[in-house]
């Protein structure tokens, strides 16, 4: 089983016409991927080799039965983009775009906690969501995944996630499901919400989280990992050396104020009985070595 | 993107908070033609970004013009932690009767935004937080709601501000939690914030940090950013749109995606060298933007390796290998460097760059013995300036180790032996 999406999930692209969204909406497709539909309302009727284009996500989801949308609209446009889709009842929503402003992100999060308690929002800023050998959805190059498990993978980092999806594949080891949540502030899901639902997952056996410095979202991760999973999680940390009050790359990755640091997190996972590795590489041979001892 | 205080002043006085009339100088002659227009006795500041300026001597209260001169050159020149004074801000002197404290910013674990409000201002907040976290009325600001007028009130009242300035305190917040929402502001933050002799409330410092996501809808914002302290290297770098960090270490390093950039700047620190900067080149690692990324790396004098750390995902390792030499025709890399490639079609990737291998260039088949190549080549150009890194008995050593990794990781171990052949 997968978490979230699988075989079945139907995907809008919103953004679709444009060269990011057509670009990684064709590769979705390629690798297996309902891709059912585009959104653009001026070039409803349309369609991107084959892809049917409609004025609204309404509309889309009416002819195509779409239950996901993947959102590549530009940053400004991200929070209507985001509301469209929520109002036509899609229950998943990614959004793959940088550079949405904190303010836009917090308040979209909380409009969804308010107005679509059920809809499930994946990003912004994030790689996606991919159930090898299922469903790709997002900017993840889905041959370097292996399908089956035991593994679930949830991170904050792309290139340290594909790192790790690939890794595991030349260890012969394949991932239920591997869940990009993105560097920014405000990540629509998080570690936590991955967690429990690898958790319930029959198929996952073991999670790999690979976080970074900045906020206390790994602090609150190990919490929920001593308090409520059952399941071995190995767990990676980037930005061990990094420097105050510098953001490195990701908007939320940074040490401010003496918080958010490596090492805080590193020992945070370790008290909660989380195997660390200290680099990409150890994190994926202690995983390997937890998958053998299964 | 952390604003100047008299950015911050102004940023706040556009949203009609309370601010003493100031302005901005840069030499002493400045400083005192400021003093004379405001009126003495005025306040002498340092503007740099960094806390701790009063204690460094950095703030000066001055009774007249005489005074504003001595301050202005003493102020002038002044090293505050690494940032040289060379700007100051010369505003009216207030007298003052109570100090507080409030601030907004994200609370990242509730997804909503904090407010902190203190009667104990003035002070190190942290401080206050450590030893009487009680003094500190804090407020969960749901961001679809606002902040409302009604639970302004409220908090002000739980804070056990002075009774006089409620009502000015509840509109004061409401003000600046419009700074912060409608400014795009990462954290607004006022310590102290004062009531003066006559009663009033006044805002007598300012941080404030700008979400640089916002200039889409800020364009003005790109003025404060030409003040943001950065070395030649990050601007150099901003220019080309790149993400950089200056570090303090010798090892440069290039990675794509800012995951795979932070575990770079680590690795090298575990093998015991110390990064140069942290560079992520984005998804696609394509010839322009690698140039760019060895451009910048080359203007930086401290750099004697670069650890270039590249993953393929949908970019093939061709595409990224090709970009590489292409990189190299068009830049004359100063120093050796050291290419881990993995991903996506990696071994023809390291095809393409086999032939190409020599002291300049060389080549390892993962991140950790990657980094090592790197560290080494940096130590021996250390110890002999401007030679060429030819690995010796140690390198021979760690190829091996890394080539019995790399037999698991997609055979690679031949690309490293190779890579150390043609080294030498």
């Amino acid at each position: 089983m997968s978490i979230w999406v699988d075989e079945n999930t139907r995907v809008v692209y919103q953004g679709l016409t444009g060269s990011a969204g057509r670009f990684y909406g064709l590769l979705n497709r390629e690798y297996g991927t309902r891709v059912v539909a585009g959104v653009n309302p001026r070039k409803a009727g349309e369609d991107v080799e084959g892809i049917p284009v409609f004025g609204s996500v309404r509309e889309s989801v009416e002819a195509t039965g779409a239950d996901a949308a993947c959102v590549f609209v530009p940053a400004p446009i991200v929070p209507s983009a985001v509301a469209e889709a929520a109002e036509a009842e899609v229950n998943f929503i990614v959004v793959i775009t940088e550079g949405v402003p904190m303010h836009d992100e917090a308040r979209m999060f909380a409009l969804l906690r308010r107005n679509h308690p059920s809809v499930r929002l994946l990003g912004p800023n994030c790689p996606g969501i991919i159930s090898p050998g299922k469903c790709n959805i997002g900017i993840t190059a889905g041959h370097i995944a292996k399908a089956g498990g035991p593994v679930g993978i949830v991170s904050r980092s792309g290139t340290l996630t594909y790192q790790a999806l690939y890794e595991l594949k030349e260890k012969g080891i394949g991932c239920t499901t591997c869940v990009g949540i993105g560097g920014d502030p405000v990540p629509g899901t998080n570690f936590i919400d991955t967690l429990s639902a690898f958790e319930e997952d029959p198929e996952t056996k073991a999670v790999m989280l690979i976080g970074e410095i900045g906020g206390s979202a790994e602090e609150e991760a190990a919490e929920f990992i001593a308090a409520e999973m059952s399941k071995p999680v190995v767990a990676y940390v980037a930005g061990l050396t990094a420097p105050p009050g510098k953001k490195m790359g990701h908007a939320g990755a940074i040490v401010s104020g003496g918080k958010g640091t490596a090492a805080a997190k590193v020992e945070a996972f370790q008290a909660a009985g989380v195997l660390v590795g200290r680099n990409p590489t150890e994190a994926g041979e202690l995983m390997a070595d937890l998958v053998a001892s299964l | 993107m952390d604003l100047l205080e008299h950015q911050g002043k102004e940023f706040f006085a556009s949203f009609g908070l309370p601010t003493s009339p100031g302005a901005a100088a840069f030499s002493v002659t400045e400083a005192v033609e400021a003093a004379r227009e405001i009126g003495c006795p005025v306040v002498v500041k340092a503007q740099v970004h960094v806390g701790g300026r009063g204690k460094a001597g950095g703030i000066r209260l001055a009774k007249d013009l005489q005074a504003v001169r001595q301050a202005a050159e003493a102020i002038l020149g002044m090293d505050i932690k690494g940032h040289v004074v060379s700007r100051l801000w010369v505003e009216a002197a207030t007298d003052i009767a109570e100090e507080y404290y409030v601030s907004f910013t994200l609370d990242r674990s509730t997804r909503q935004h904090l407010g902190m409000l203190s009667a104990q201002g003035g002070v190190d907040i942290e401080e206050v937080s450590a030893n009487s976290p009680e003094a500190i009325a804090r407020i969960q600001i749901d961001p679809a709601e606002g902040l409302t007028p009604r639970s302004a009130r409220s908090w002000v009242l739980e804070a056990n501000l002075s009774d006089a300035v409620t009502e000015e305190a509840v509109d004061l917040l409401l003000a600046l939690y419009r700074a912060y929402t409608e400014g795009d502001a990462d954290l607004v933050e006022v310590n102290p914030l004062v009531v003066n002799a006559d009663g009033r409330l006044q805002v007598l410092d300012a941080k404030v940090t700008l979400d640089t996501n916002s200039l889409f809808r800020h364009p003005d914002y790109s003025e404060y950013d030409k003040t943001s302290p950065r070395d030649e290297r990050e601007r150099l770098a901003h220019s080309k749109g790149l993400q950089y960090v200056g570090l303090e270490g010798s090892v440069g390093v290039i990675a794509n995606g800012a995951g795979l950039a932070m575990a770079s700047v680590d690795v090298v620190a575990e093998v015991g060298g110390s990064a140069a900067n942290f560079l992520d080149i984005g998804g696609g690692a394509d010839a322009d933007v690698m140039a760019d990324a060895l451009e910048v790396i080359n203007g930086d004098r401290e750099v004697r390796s670069i650890f270039v750390n590249v993953f393929g995902g949908i970019t093939k390792g061709e595409v990224v290998a090709e970009g590489i030499l292409k990189a190299m025709d068009r830049v004359d890399i100063s120093s050796p460097m050291v290419v881990r490639l993995d991903g996506t079609n990696a071994a023809e990737g390291r095809g393409i760059l086999r032939p190409h291998l020599s002291g300049r260039l060389m080549m390892a088949p993962d991140m950790i013995s990657a980094a090592r190549l790197a560290v080494e080549c940096a130590a021996e150009a250390e110890g002999t300036a401007g030679a060429e890194c030819a690995a010796g008995d140690e390198g021979t050593e760690d190829e091996d180790t890394a080539g019995d990794e790399g037999t698991e990781a997609n055979g690679a171990g031949r690309g490293g032996q190779e890579g150390q052949r043609e080294g030498q």
